[in-house]
């Protein structure tokens, strides 16, 4: 979806400001939000992407106007509310405990997967992103759509979050880095030396 | 949006927290082991060892560069946000500069979690567009015939910049030169320190 979340090459936010000697979390209320999101995550009842797509359908006026963990929090109440899981009885879920947490921590989730299809792209080949807009979750960036860059990579299939997002279907499919220079993105104002690599999965792509 | 303010904040995730608590959803215990874990546990000194090992044993630097994963994993770093590594190395023609552009992905088991800044709207609108400008903002300057390459993380893809060793540092423990890899340096908006 075309949200707040989505922000490079927007202008306007001012300095980067960096704070000297920066806490990890600035209040109680962000560790509990932090600590929350992932226990809630580990349940199953829901999956990284379909949590991104939960945050990222804040208001435009409202992600842009709230810090980071009020972003979490928003995803958080969403997606129980949208599987039900404060009304009624309790429902039985897996639940991170101190018997599964280092083994889940020290695992996380990786998200390359076996597939039997052959990529359609290989390093070397120009490929323009797509100039797409889908309404769903997706990683492909706005800034990108419609330019032309060249695959660096192959990653290997991985979950494809537009899919995984949308109906919990894993659907791998190849996953690239896509080297564009600076100029095809931004103009004759960019420098001529500089590129930004993106990694695009297959259906993001087609021929150039 | 509603309750707007640190205090309506601490009250919203209080009365969440003991709702899915007292719905036996969430473990006390495990919130604590995992708040623990992020405040304390891991962090930039993780990554710091990862390339002071790089600097210091040639082997290695083969490894990183080519599994990122298996060899972070050699020093016991992984897990969530970094099950696939991939560490890009700064050299005198190439500065590495680490972005997510559409939320805060960041290499966890080794730098631990992202400072605000890196998850805030300036940095990921500009990092992409004007990545000089940026660094500049950060004290470094990158000479015109440098290519700065900027690395969106769009995927579960996780980048970790080995940035270059600072020069005098010949004959330095890998112990020591660990303490000269900043946070910053390991996400491109810096140079390692000098001694």
């Amino acid at each position: 979806m075309n949200g707040a979340h989505d922000l490079g090459g927007m202008h306007g936010f001012g300095p980067v400001g960096p704070e000297a000697d920066e806490p990890v979390f600035h209040a109680e209320w962000e560790r509990r939000a932090f600590a929350l999101t992932l226990a809630m995550g580990f349940t199953g009842q829901w999956n990284l992407d379909k949590s991104r797509h939960a945050r990222e359908a804040m208001p435009p006026g409202d992600y842009l106007a709230t810090t980071y963990y009020e972003h979490w929090l928003f995803g958080l109440d969403a997606l129980l509310a949208e599987r039900g899981l404060l009304e009624g009885a309790p429902a039985k879920l897996r639940r991170l405990d101190a018997g599964n947490l280092e083994k889940a921590l020290k695992t996380g989730g990786p998200t390359e997967r076996e597939t039997n299809a052959a990529p359609a792209f290989a390093p070397g080949d120009r490929v323009r992103a797509l100039n797409i807009h889908p309404v769903g979750h997706t990683r492909l960036p706005r800034y990108c759509r419609g330019r032309i860059g060249t695959v660096e990579r192959l990653w290997g299939a991985h979950v494809y979050p537009d899919s995984h997002a949308a109906t919990g279907d894993q659907d791998p499919r190849h996953l690239y880095s896509v080297r564009f220079s600076a100029r095809e993105l931004w103009g004759p104002s960019a420098s001529a030396a500089d590129t930004i690599m993106i990694d695009l999965w297959e259906p993001y792509l087609e021929p150039a | 949006m509603h309750d707007h303010g640190p205090d309506a904040l601490e009250l919203r995730v209080q009365a969440l927290e003991s709702l899915l608590v007292e719905r036996g959803y969430v473990d006390p215990e495990a919130m604590d082991r995992l708040i623990e874990t992020y405040e304390h546990e891991v962090g930039p000194h993780n990554g710091a060892q990862v390339v002071a090992r790089a600097w210091t044993d040639p082997d290695y630097r083969a490894r990183l560069l080519a599994d990122g994963s298996a060899a972070i994993a050699e020093l016991g770093f992984t897990g969530r946000q970094g099950e696939h590594m991939v560490v890009v190395e700064n050299t005198a023609d190439v500065h590495n500069l680490v972005v997510c552009t559409l939320c805060s992905c960041y290499p966890w088991p080794v730098l631990g979690l992202p400072p605000v800044w890196y998850k805030a709207p300036p940095y990921r609108a500009r990092a992409v567009i004007e990545p000089r400008a940026v660094l500049g903002e950060f004290g470094m300057e990158v000479g015109e015939d440098v290519e700065v390459r900027v690395w969106d993380s769009t995927a579960e893809i996780r980048y970790l910049v080995l940035p270059e060793r600072p020069a005098g540092t010949e004959g330095l423990s890998a112990e020591v030169l660990a303490g000269l890899v900043t946070r910053d340096a390991m996400i491109g908006t810096a140079k390692a320190a000098a001694p």
